[in-house]
């Protein structure tokens, strides 16, 4: 089977925001970048895919020189090659999913693996227009997996409960947490990515659709009152929940 | 530019969700301001609820049916979708950022070459403009953006948009179109949905009362579950005691678990990461209990007690049966 992840390097989840100069863009210094977290569930699953089936499993990120750390770390915990497309950041979502569909579309994918949001813009959105771009169907968040046949069987995590989806391949999955426990990279794993390839590209951008006009930070507004030490500040929290916020 | 809208109405098992009345509501004040038409779209079988929508502006439904768009395919929806809005030059289209939107919406935009906005918590018109802004980064930053493409493809983010103030009743015209066989792409397909036991989910619910790792331990979350089903809400869970097994996946908060914005938010034994933070920060009040002064999470508190949960959850769920019920 031809496997492909789309990886995305987003900046540590724990990262402190900052704002730049020009209040478009956040200000990477200091800034420790990572594998996006879901996309460690999205490389467990190829890895698991290509061990049930047989294969190849390609990386494929769209970024800067320094994404190339998160391609070894794939690469560490198995991948087998990687592929880098560079061009311009701050783009639009489809053109992020263009630029991976122009390299992905030929490798001739039977399934492709991407995670169902990047923790730095969260639009859960690159999966599903990757898929819609290579002309395949998509199911995304999934939490449960099984390919049989040639069909694909999985939940998908909705409110209120899973939706059992069924689809054909080649076909796209967005991965959510709880689908798998993603390994660690050995130290055998680690040795070998250092020689494992990785390919580099390159996407012009024609059209950004999107326009930053600024970015700033969410202004916080709570009153921060502390009420008491102990229960019996209780009867008050419950009139001022009644009485000032009426929220019960 | 001259921007027709079309709001996508979402039905699970036949009825129209809450969310999607927010994104009617916000198409109606889009349209006003633009001076445009409006419609809503729904896809599916046998609608019950549909007549509900003229509470919320819509005065045009297009209803396109057949019996096997009842349960969702992403393949078969975006197409119809996108079709009906290429062929009726409906260019803004606004659908809600719930499971089923966050799927659906970025296939129609790639079919559309649209540019896309997810989770937008504004949209307003300035200037011959339209202005989004939607929190990126989990929250901790904002992104006023504008798009440039003919078609634009945006997600309201659910409780953004109050249901409740009036100005809205319209009469409501609906068309129904059924969909021949031949024009469903069923290539992926819901076969099933399984509703989680009775409870209401965290994503949709109004009143949130959510335990960390001060709860000591699982056999305590009892307590939780007598105050959320008091206030007819839902428990929710940090990641630490997700992590532990102490609750499900389904129930946690934060930037790997759910994004919520209810209207209370109550923090039992949470220090208030900033990965929690991420997923709670836009309720509209929260209240924290914590035996730490100096926890995070008061910083983001509307309301705080600082002391032992234990002890002050049974305290709490005797004031509260005094008001309600
Ligand atoms: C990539 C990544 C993603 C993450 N995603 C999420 C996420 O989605 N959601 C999430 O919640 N976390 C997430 N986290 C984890 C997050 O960083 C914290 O570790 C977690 O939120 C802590 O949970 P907690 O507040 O329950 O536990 P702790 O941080 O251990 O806090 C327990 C709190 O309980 C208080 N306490 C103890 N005993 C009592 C008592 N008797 N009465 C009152 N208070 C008491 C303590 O003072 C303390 O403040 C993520 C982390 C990473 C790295
Ligand atoms: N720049 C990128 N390079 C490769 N994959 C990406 C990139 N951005 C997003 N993805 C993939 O698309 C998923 C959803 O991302 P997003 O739509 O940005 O929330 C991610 O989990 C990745 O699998």
């Amino acid at each position: 089977m031809k496997i492909v992840v789309a990886l995305s390097h987003v900046p540590d989840t724990a990262t402190k925001i900052k704002i730049s100069q020009d209040r478009k863009t956040i200000d990477q210094t200091g800034v420790s970048f990572v594998i996006n977290p879901y996309d460690e569930f999205a490389v467990e699953e190829a890895l698991r895919t290509k061990e049930k089936f047989g294969g190849e499993v390609i990386v494929v990120t769209y970024g800067n020189d320094n994404a190339k750390e998160s391609i070894r770390k794939a690469l560490a915990m198995g991948a087998d090659k990687g592929i880098l497309i560079k061009g311009e950041t701050n783009v639009d979502t489809l053109t992020i999913a263009e630029a991976l569909a122009s390299e992905i579309l030929p490798l001739q994918p039977d399934i492709v693996f991407c995670g169902k949001q990047s923790v730095d813009y969260d639009s859960s959105a690159v999966g599903q227009m990757l898929a819609e771009l290579l002309g395949f169907p998509s199911i995304s968040t999934v939490v449960k997996l099984e390919i049989d046949n040639n069909i694909i069987k999985a939940e998908r995590e909705v409110e209120g409960g899973i939706e059992k989806c069924e689809s054909s391949l080649p076909v796209v999955i967005t991965t959510q947490k709880g689908l798998n426990e993603p390994r660690y990279a050995s130290l055998k794993g680690i040795m070998a990515a250092k020689s494992k390839p990785i390919e580099e590209k390159f996407f012009e951008v024609k059209q950004n659709r999107l326009v930053v006009n600024e970015l700033r930070l969410p202004e916080s507004q709570r009153k921060s009152k502390i009420l008491g030490t102990d229960a019996t500040a209780v009867p008050e929290l419950v009139r001022l929940l009644r009485e000032e916020a009426k929220v019960i | 530019m001259y921007n027709k809208i079309l709001v996508f109405l979402e039905q699970r098992n036949d009825e129209i969700k809450k969310q999607s009345l927010e994104a009617a509501r916000k198409g109606f004040q889009l349209s006003k301001e633009l001076n445009t038409e409006l419609i809503g779209i729904v896809v599916g079988n046998e609608i019950k609820n549909l007549n509900i929508v003229s509470e919320h502006g819509l005065e045009k439904v297009i209803h396109l049916k057949n019996s096997k768009l009842k349960n969702y395919s992403s393949t078969a929806y975006s197409k119809l979708i996108s079709d009906f809005a290429k062929e009726n030059n409906f260019n803004l289209l606004l659908f809600s950022h719930t499971s089923m939107g966050k799927d659906l919406a970025p296939i129609v935009a790639a079919k559309l070459k649209a540019g896309y906005g997810a989770d937008c918590v504004s949209i307003t018109f300035k200037e011959n403009n339209l202005i989004f802004e939607r929190p990126i980064f989990a929250g901790k930053a904002i992104m006023n953006f504008s798009l440039n493409s003919e078609f634009k493809v945006l997600t309201i983010r659910p409780n953004t948009v109050s249901l409740t103030e009036n100005g809205y009743n319209v009469n409501t015209n609906v068309e129904v179109i059924e969909v021949p066989e031949s024009n469903l792409d069923l290539r992926s397909l819901t076969v099933d949905y399984v509703k989680s036991e009775g409870k209401i989910d965290v994503a949709e619910a109004d009143i949130i009362i959510s335990g960390g790792r001060g709860m000591k331990g699982p056999e305590n979350f009892y307590l939780l579950e007598e105050i959320a089903q008091l206030l007819n809400g839902a428990v929710g869970a940090s990641r630490a005691v997700v992590d532990a097994g102490w609750r499900p996946h389904s129930e946690q908060v934060g930037q790997t678990g759910k994004t919520v914005s209810p209207k209370l938010y109550i923090a039992c034994g949470i220090s208030g990461a900033i990965q929690h933070l991420a997923g709670m920060s836009s309720a509209r009040c929260i209240v924290a209990i914590n035996k730490d002064k100096d926890a995070p999470i008061f910083q983001v508190a509307d309301y705080g007690i600082v002391g032992d949960v234990l002890e002050i959850l049974p305290v709490l769920k005797e004031e509260l049966k005094k008001y309600v019920n």
